[in-house]
C-alpha cells in the first residue's frame, strides 16, 4: 500500500507580530504564552490532533528558538509519528536560491516538496496566532461535499469591525464571490479567520503561478485568493460558530486571556472532549495561601498575595502583600511583597521588586489608551527595582 | 558516574496500607496532587544518571503501568534499556512471590542481561530525595560488598522494619529485625546497593540453601561475612505506611521548606496530563493549600492537598482533607480531616470527619 496522507495542515508560524511590541522582541507570535499553561500554538496544533491530523508542517522564521525548542518532536500533541507528524520548517539553502519566506503563499509554495511526500488530496493552511478550538474534519467534509476547490473558514464580527479582516462577499448556498482584503467599506460582517482548505493539486497550480508573478506581494489574503476567485475556482465559505479570537494586538490577548475567566466562561478550556493539548512543566501543584477571587492558576505557583481576576502563569510566586487586579502573569514571575499590579501583562522570567507599581487601575488605565490600550507591558526578563514604578499603558523591553 | 542498574519494588508492604491498595499497587498510590509515590524512586534514579530500570509487579498492577507507560515522562523510553517491567511469573519463578527474596529471583534474567555493574534496589513507598550516584561513590570507596541506606529517625513499630548501628567507618555492626527498642535509630529505608555479580550471587545462594527472608537469612547474618556499610539519607524521608503517614507526609507538603526540598528543583519526573490550570470562583477561600490543575474552587478550601480535577462546591467548607483526583464535593458540604480516593462525589450538605491519626477514608469512586 502507497502510504499518504489525506490531509496535511501547514501552520505559519513565522510572522514578528509586530503589535505585540515587547512580547515578541525575542520570540514568534505562535509561541507567546496564554491562559496561564499554554501557548497559542498548543491551539492550532490540538485543534489538527483533536480534528484527526496527524502530519503538521509548522513554518518558522522569525526568532524561531522558543518555538523550535517548544514544539520540539511533538509529543505532548501526540504528533510524535513514524510517518507523519509535526515537522518544523525553516527558509533554507538552495542550489540556484537562497530565500526568506517572502509572505505565506511563499513560505507554502517553498515546502510543496514536503507537502508532496505525503501526496495528499488536501492541505489546510492554518495561522500560528489565533485562540480557538475547531474541528478541521467537518471544515474537510464541508468541502469535498462542495466539491470545492478552495474553502476559506469565516465568522461573522461586528460590521464596525469588519475593516480589520479579510472579508467574503457570499451568494446564500456559500460560494464566494468576492474577497476583499482589509475593505474600508465592508459589504459584509463575514471575516476570513485565515483558515484555508485546498485541494492540493489546485492549491500548487496557484503557487507556481503566484510565483511567477513579480507583481505579486505572495500573500494569500491579497494575492492568491484573488487569483483563484478570477480564475472562476470553485470557492466556498465556511462558517464557524463558535469562539476564536487573533490575539495580535496586546488587548486582544489580555481580552482572550480574561476570557477564561468565570464560572461560565467565554472560552471553557475544562471540557474533556476536546482537550486543547501542551508541553507540561514538571512543577507541584499551585500553593495558594493568600486570596485568590475569580482567577486562573497553574501548577509550581506561590501564592501568598492576593490575586483577583487575573491569569497567573506556571512557576509564579506572588508574595505576601503583593495584589494583581487584571493581569496577565505568564510564567516563572516573582512579584516581591508590597507590589501592586493593575492591568498589565508580564512576559515570562521578569521579577517585580518590593513595593513597585505597575499599570494603573482599569479604569484610569483606559483614559491613558496609547498604543496598548492603557496596558502596561513588561517584557521577557525584565527586573523591576524595588518602588519602581511602570506607568499604565508603558511597554518595558529591558530592566528598570 | 559508575554504570548502574536499577530495581524498584513496587508491590511490597502492602498489607500496612489496605485502604490505598485495595485496587493498585504501593507505587502508584497518589500523592502531592499530582503525583504517584513510585516517582521518587524512579526519579532518583533517573537523576542519578540511571537509565535501565527494572519495576518489579505483582498484582493489581494496571495503575502503575497506566501511570508509566513507555517510561517516556521519565525519558525511559529508550533503544537501550530504558524502564522494563518485570511482571511476576518470569522464567525465573512459577509463582507469585511471597517476600522480598522470591520477587529478587524474578529479576534474576532482567540482572543477567544487564551490562551495568552496580546495581540500586529501592523500594517506592517512601518520599525523599537521594543521589544515588553518591551512594555508589561510598560502596566503592569503601570496597564494600553492600551499603545500606538508612535514615534517622524515631523507630516505628507498625511493621516489619530493619535498624542497624555502624562503626566510625560506617560498617555495619549490629543489625536488628524488628527490635524492641526505643528511639532514634538508623532505620534501614530498603535502598541498597551492591554490584551486580555480587547480587546475583546472593540470590542463587539463597536459593541453594532454601532461604525465605532477605532480612534474616541475608542481611543479618551477612554482618559477619560480608563487608556492609550505612550511608546515611539527609532530609526529608517519610514511609508511607499507613493512612496516618500518608496523611502526615502529605501535609508536610504545605510547609514550604520541604516542599522546596522535594520539588525546588523541578525534577521529580511523573505523568504528564493536560487539564486546564485551576480555576477559583469569585466566592472561593482558599489557605495555606495545594491546588492541582483543573480544580474548580467555589468554596473554602484550609490545609488541604487537592489533586487534578477536584471540585469544590459553593458553600462547602474543606479543612485538613486530602482529595484525590476527581473528588466532586457538592455544595454546603462540610468536610475535616478527610482522605477520598479517586472519583468519589460527595453530595451536597454532607458532614464529614476523621482525625489527625484517623482520617476519614473514603473509597475510590464512593457516592456519599
Amino acid at each position: 500500500m502507497l502510504r499518504k496522507k489525506e490531509c496535511v495542515a501547514m501552520l505559519l508560524a513565522g510572522g514578528q507580530g509586530s503589535r505585540l511590541y515587547a512580547l515578541t522582541s525575542n520570540i514568534a507570535k505562535p509561541a507567546v504564552s496564554f491562559g496561564a499553561k499554554y501557548r497559542i500554538i498548543d491551539f492550532p496544533l490540538s485543534n489538527c490532533i483533536n480534528s484527526g491530523i496527524d502530519t503538521v508542517g509548522v513554518l518558522t522564521q522569525y526568532q524561531p528558538l522558543v518555538l523550535n525548542e517548544y514544539v520540539g518532536n511533538g509529543q505532548p500533541w501526540d504528533l510524535d509519528r513514524t510517518f507523519g507528524g509535526v515537522h518544523i520548517l525553516s527558509p533554507y539553502e538552495a542550489k540556484n536560491d537562497t530565500s526568506w519566506y517572502k509572505g505565506t503563499a511563499n513560505a507554502i509554495y517553498q515546502n510543496i516538496r514536503f507537502m508532496k511526500m505525503y501526496d495528499p488530496e488536501y492541505v489546510l493552511i492554518l495561522s500560528g496566532d489565533h485562540i480557538y478550538k475547531m474541528d478541521y474534519d467537518k471544515m474537510l467534509a464541508a468541502h469535498k461535499e462542495a466539491n470545492a476547490d478552495c474553502t476559506i473558514a469565516c465568522m461573522e464580527v461586528p460590521i464596525k469591525e469588519a475593516s480589520r479582516f479579510g472579508i467574503l462577499n457570499t451568494r446564500p448556498d456559500g460560494t464566494i464571490y468576492e474577497f476583499e482584503e482589509k475593505p474600508a467599506h465592508p459589504k459584509s460582517n463575514l471575516a476570513s479567520m485565515g483558515i484555508y482548505i485546498f485541494t492540493a493539486s489546485k492549491l500548487y497550480k496557484y503557487l507556481e503561478l503566484d510565483e511567477a508573478n513579480p507583481d505579486s506581494e505572495k500573500d494569500f489574503g491579497k494575492n492568491v485568493l484573488p487569483a483563484m476567485l478570477n480564475a472562476g475556482e470553485k470557492m466556498y465559505s465556511y462558517r464557524f460558530e463558535g469562539y476564536w479570537k487573533d490575539v495580535g494586538t496586546i488587548s486582544s490577548l489580555w481580552e482572550a486571556n480574561m476570557d477564561l475567566l468565570g464560572l461560565v466562561p467565554n472560552f471553557e478550556l475544562r471540557d474533556q472532549d476536546r482537550v486543547m493539548h501542551s508541553r507540561s512543566p514538571l512543577a507541584p501543584p499551585a500553593f495558594v495561601a493568600g486570596e485568590v477571587i475569580n482567577s486562573i492558576v497553574a501548577t509550581g505557583g506561590e501564592v501568598e498575595g492576593k490575586v483577583i481576576n487575573s491569569v497567573i502563569g506556571t512557576d509564579c510566586v506572588i508574595e505576601k502583600g503583593a495584589e494583581v487586579t487584571d493581569c496577565v502573569l505568564m510564567g516563572n514571575i516573582t512579584v516581591k511583597a508590597g507590589a501592586k499590579l493593575n492591568y498589565a501583562i508580564i512576559d515570562e522570567d521578569v521579577t517585580i521588586g518590593e513595593n513597585a507599581v505597575v499599570g494603573a487601575p482599569r479604569e484610569e488605565a483606559l483614559k491613558v489608551q496609547g498604543k496598548t490600550g492603557g496596558i502596561a507591558v513588561l517584557g521577557r526578563g525584565v527586573s523591576v527595582n524595588r518602588n519602581g514604578k511602570i506607568a499604565a499603558g508603558e511597554i518595558v523591553d529591558k530592566s528598570v | 558516574m559508575a554504570s548502574t542498574v536499577g530495581v524498584i519494588f513496587s508491590s511490597i508492604n502492602e498489607e500496612n496500607l489496605p485502604e490505598l491498595t485495595k485496587l493498585r499497587s504501593i507505587g502508584s498510590i497518589p500523592y502531592g496532587g499530582r503525583y504517584r509515590l513510585v516517582d521518587f524512586a524512579l526519579s532518583n534514579m533517573v537523576n542519578s544518571g540511571i537509565t535501565t530500570v527494572g519495576m518489579i509487579t505483582k498484582n493489581n498492577y494496571q495503575s502503575l503501568m497506566d501511570h508509566l507507560g513507555s517510561g517516556k515522562d521519565w525519558d525511559l523510553a529508550r533503544k537501550e534499556g530504558g524502564l522494563i517491567l518485570l511482571p511476576p511469573y518470569s522464567d525465573e519463578t512459577e509463582f507469585l512471590y511471597k517476600n522480598r527474596l522470591e520477587a529478587l529471583k524474578g529479576t534474576v534474567s532482567f540482572l543477567r542481561k544487564a551490562k551495568e555493574d552496580f546495581v540500586v534496589i529501592a523500594d517506592s513507598d517512601a518520599v525523599y530525595k537521594l543521589d544515588y550516584s553518591k551512594v555508589i561513590e561510598y560502596h566503592v570507596k569503601n570496597n564494600a560488598d553492600i551499603t545500606m541506606v538508612y535514615h534517622e529517625h524515631e523507630v516505628k513499630k507498625s511493621h516489619y522494619y530493619i535498624t542497624f548501628e555502624t562503626n566510625k567507618e560506617g560498617r555495619i555492626t549490629e543489625l536488628d529485625i524488628n527490635p524492641l527498642a526505643d528511639g532514634i535509630k538508623k532505620n534501614y529505608i530498603n535502598v541498597m546497593v551492591a554490584r551486580t555479580s555480587f547480587l546475583l550471587r546472593l540470590i542463587q545462594n539463597a536459593f541453594q540453601h532454601g532461604y525465605t527472608s532477605f532480612g534474616k537469612d541475608i542481611l543479618s547474618p551477612g554482618i559477619k561475612t560480608y563487608k556492609m556499610y550505612g550511608y546515611k539519607l539527609e532530609g526529608y524521608y517519610e514511609n508511607i505506611d499507613s493512612l496516618s503517614s500518608y496523611f502526615k507526609s502529605n501535609y508536610d507538603l504545605l510547609n514550604k521548606d520541604i516542599r522546596n526540598e522535594i520539588f525546588g528543583d523541578r525534577d521529580v519526573y511523573t505523568k504528564v496530563n493536560d487539564s486546564a490550570p485551576a480555576k477559583f470562583a469569585p466566592t472561593a477561600k482558599v489557605k495555606n493549600s495545594l491546588v492541582a490543575d483543573g480544580c474548580l474552587i467555589e468554596g473554602t478550601v484550609e490545609n488541604c492537598i487537592l489533586f487534578r480535577g477536584v471540585k469544590i462546591g459553593k458553600g462547602s467548607v474543606v479543612k485538613n482533607c486530602i482529595l484525590m483526583s476527581e473528588n466532586i464535593i457538592g455544595e454546603n458540604c462540610n468536610l475535616a480531616y478527610v482522605v477520598s480516593d479517586k472519583d468519589s462525589v460527595i453530595r451536597d450538605n454532607r458532614v464529614l470527619a476523621g482525625c489527625e491519626l484517623q482520617p476519614y477514608f473514603i473509597n475510590k469512586g464512593s457516592l456519599i
